[in-house]
């Protein structure tokens, strides 16, 4: 019986949002996936993250993930998954107050607009008309109608409970320190609990990938960063749009519920990142709060009830890598989402069953996503 | 960390007739929601507070945290100790978002 659970079709690292969407869709095309998660289901950043499904400000090379998530995914995800995700499209804005952050969003608009994405600049009464209660210091900002924010617990679990029903099989509380070939194929995950073996692998256990990968010889530039996030308790309906500032001295939503989801960053990430643990830091959330009062004083009344940390798995060049690996076949690599995965991650989940079933992304372009792009250049 | 194995439930969720008791009043939560929860695949108590919000509310499972466990351990017949606690998280308890601002001693902030 033991012997038989360690086997499957594809062995998947890592028990976040990517590997139970992967999980779920492979289970829906007859291929059975077991999960191996070091800690809980979704305890890295898919239940530490704020939300945000995002397009706007996106590296081109992510674009196509990100629209196709939108246009094809994210709408119909809650029928789909029969868990309320609590998806709304009611746009993002991105805020500036003086000229400076005004040239920096009016830079970044240029860049997705000429990949596609329908976003444009916007005066400070127009960005209070669609997001009333904001100060007036507001002088300008971006807006991308079609982003938006959904639930990243229920949609987390959601994938997690579909992939059981289609067959998947997790086992929790087992750590990954190697991969092994076997006759040129990369078919062994070795474990503090043994050995676990499929035909396939998949790698997605966050910044902590890069570890793991180097047994096989592979090296994918990723390193920690910690960042935080906080909320608040209910009030009734203030605005729905998803917030973030050229400053980044907050960003967040008014979630279904009513509490409010904001986070950020305190400065001094450089030198706190490099910690195992995720520990929030006492100079950050009260940034954050400063920050979030100066953009809507009627919110400085609001009681905060709870902050947490989380790593981002951030990657030098700034997109992830969502590629089957050449000389280690039966590889997978989705690792490297650099603080922005969340959004995305109903499309990586395709992209990946694809690469593994079918030995390409033939739904979604991922081709910039490649492992190898970071060979010296000869 | 103890090795758990999770696999599709083989038998059908059956109710019980105390299902509608609210445990988690903050967020009004029932007995037969975190039931249902362990039935949908939830293992530990931070994974039954991150799927109903049961211990995210006000008191932040002050209240609700030993008859969470209580339930939990029923349902998954382990010993009422290894159920884990949900994270404890800060503030201790609601602090007002103006207060907050000033707490790291930048009181020139707000
Ligand atoms: C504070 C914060 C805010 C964010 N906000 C947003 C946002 O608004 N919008 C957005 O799109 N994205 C956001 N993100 C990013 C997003 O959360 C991630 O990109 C996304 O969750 C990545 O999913 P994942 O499955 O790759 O990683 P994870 O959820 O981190 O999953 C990796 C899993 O692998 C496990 N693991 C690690 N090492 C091992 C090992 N050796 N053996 C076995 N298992 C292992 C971990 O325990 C973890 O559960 C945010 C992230 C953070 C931290």
């Amino acid at each position: 019986m033991d012997a038989d659970f360690r086997r499957s079709d594809v062995l998947i690292i890592g028990g976040g949002i990517v590997g139970c969407a992967t999980a779920y869709r492979l289970g829906k095309r007859g291929v059975k996936a077991l999960v191996i998660e070091k800690s809980e289901i979704g305890a890295g950043g898919s239940c530490r993250n704020a939300g945000g499904v995002r397009q706007s400000a996106r590296d081109v090379r992510e674009l196509p993930l990100a629209m196709h998530a939108v246009s094809d995914i994210w709408p119909t995800l809650g029928e789909e998954l029969e868990i309320d995700v609590e998806y709304r499209q009611r746009g993002n804005l991105r805020l500036g107050k003086t000229e400076a952050h005004i040239k920096a969003l009016t830079a970044l608009v240029a860049k997705s607009v000429s990949a596609g994405l329908d976003v444009r600049m916007i005066t400070g009464d127009e960005a209070r008309a669609i997001c009333p209660h904001m100060s007036d210091e507001v002088a300008g900002a971006s807006w991308c109608p079609t982003d938006g924010h959904a639930n990243p617990l229920h949609t987390t679990f959601g994938f997690y409970k579909k992939a059981l029903e289609y067959g998947a099989a997790f086992v929790t509380g087992v750590t990954v320190h190697g991969l092994k070939k076997i006759r040129g194929r990369t078919r062994q995950a070795l474990t503090d609990d043994g050995v676990y073996e499929a035909d396939r692998v998949l790698l997605c256990a966050g910044y902590e990938s890069r570890a793991i990968a180097n047994t096989v010889g592979v090296d994918i530039p990723v390193e920690r960063e910690v960042s935080e996030v906080f909320v608040t308790e209910q009030r009734p309906p203030m605005f729905d749009v998803m917030l973030g500032t050229s400053d980044a001295d907050f960003y967040g939503h008014q979630s279904k519920h009513g509490s409010f989801v904001l986070g950020g960053m305190g400065g001094m990430e450089k030198y706190t990142s490099n910690d195992a643990s995720v520990a929030t830091h006492g100079i950050t959330a009260p940034r954050l709060s400063r920050g979030v009062i100066k953009y809507f004083p009627t919110l400085r009344d609001i009681k905060v009830l709870r902050t947490w940390a989380g790593h981002y798995d951030v990657c030098i060049d700034g997109v992830p890598v969502v590629d089957n690996v050449g000389e280690a076949p039966g590889l997978t690599l989705a690792f490297g989402f650099c603080g922005h995965g969340f959004g995305i991650s109903p499309a990586v989940s395709l992209a990946l069953s694809e690469l593994i079933i079918d030995g390409e992304s033939k739904s979604i372009d991922v081709s910039a996503l490649g492992y190898d792009r970071f060979r010296a250049k000869s | 960390m103890q090795r758990t194995i999770r696999t599709r439930p083989t038998l059908p969720f059956s109710p019980e007739g105390d299902d509608g008791l609210i445990v988690c009043r903050c967020e009004e939560i029932t007995k037969g929601e975190i039931r249902r929860a362990v039935y949908d695949g939830m293992r530990s108590m931070n994974e039954v507070k991150r799927y109903l919000r049961a211990g995210m509310g006000l008191c932040q499972g002050q209240t609700c945290q030993r008859l969470v466990q209580g339930i939990l351990s029923r349902e998954l017949g382990l010993p009422l100790g290894e159920t884990g606690r949900i994270r404890g998280r800060v503030p201790a308890r609601p602090v007002i978002l103006e207060d907050f601002g000033m707490s790291d001693g930048d009181s020139e902030g707000v």
